[in-house]
């Protein structure tokens, strides 16, 4: 709302009092996190975003320079290498993060969205990279082709997903799917932005849900949360 | 012998992959490696300690 608290009359201030209203410039581009966030396992989230800017930045000089360069010259070669390797890297991360969050249950306090657009993001990368492998232009992608035809027609559906395609491989590679990643990449860190880093789990919950556990133990309660994931000793 | 030659006797690809089979289960030996230190660092980044994490719970911290 504005300062005059009078409603916009045009669509463009209603929209901007609504992104304003969803993400105040404080929570948009926060100076400070909270203190759990003070974990490693807290990185990789930012680690898979920084890994795709390497992948689109190489990704994009392939594109620019071509198939005989990217095979048959030594910088070519190296940004080939670069590529593969900050995909590798990529789901790498991707994956260590998926492990952290599913663990701390990130979909608590209204984070559902965010849970989900992360998951979504993790299959589409899937196929982004698929289309990648097959549009090399050397006999490995045509051996990955010919072998992943088979799979897709046997789901059905090789008559629109066709990797023996080159052109409509590469046109998914460098355009569609890139840009699904991209766009699915910045609603989920809006989202995360809007409501903020997922918090580990509460001692006092942890020692609810494990006294059954361990009744009858002569473990004590504290020696068994220090080493969870959700203790505070091993989320700051 | 140039360090090319010394590499790709380490890591000589030309053979086909190596494969881990258990009933249904088919995983080569690179991928099993690759889940493996997926598997050390996520456990690393938990134990291990982040810088200044101490001095943010403590409050000392701007």
């Amino acid at each position: 709302m504005s300062a005059s608290e009078t409603p916009a009359s045009s669509w463009t201030g209603r929209v901007r009092e609504a992104a304003v209203e969803a993400l105040p410039p404080e929570k948009l581009l926060p100076d400070k996190q909270p203190t759990y966030v003070a974990s490693w396992i807290y990185v990789f989230g930012v680690a898979s975003i920084a890994s795709l800017v390497v992948i689109i930045a190489s990704g994009c000089i392939l594109a620019l320079k071509g198939p005989a360069w990217w095979h048959y010259t030594g910088v070519g070669h190296f940004f080939n290498s670069i590529h593969l390797w900050g995909v590798e890297l990529f789901f790498f991360v991707m994956v260590v993060h998926l492990w952290g969050k599913y663990w701390m249950a990130a979909w608590r306090g209204g984070r559902t969205r965010v849970w989900i657009t992360g998951a979504i993001i993790f299959l589409v990368a899937v196929p982004t990279a698929l289309t990648g492998y097959v549009s090399q232009q050397n006999f490995d992608a045509q051996w990955i082709s010919t072998q992943a035809k088979d799979g897709l027609n046997s789901v059905g559906v090789g008559a629109f997903f066709n990797v023996t395609n080159f052109g409509q491989m590469y046109s998914y590679h460098v355009l569609l799917l890139p840009a699904a990643v991209v766009a699915l990449v910045v609603a989920h860190v809006l989202l995360v932005r809007r409501h903020g880093v997922v918090p580990p789990f509460e001692l006092k919950d942890h020692e609810a849900s494990q006294t059954s556990t361990i009744a009858g133990s002569d473990t004590p309660i504290s020696a068994v949360q220090g080493s969870g994931p959700g203790s505070d000793g091993a989320a700051s | 012998m140039n360090p090319a030659s010394v590499m790709g006797a380490i890591f000589n690809l030309n053979h086909p992959a190596h494969v881990v089979e258990w009933h249904f289960i088919q995983l080569s030996v690179a991928n099993i490696v690759a889940i493996g230190l997926m598997i050390l660092v996520f456990v690393l980044a938990i134990v291990l300690p982040f810088p200044g994490a101490a001095r943010r719970r403590s409050g000392t911290s701007s």
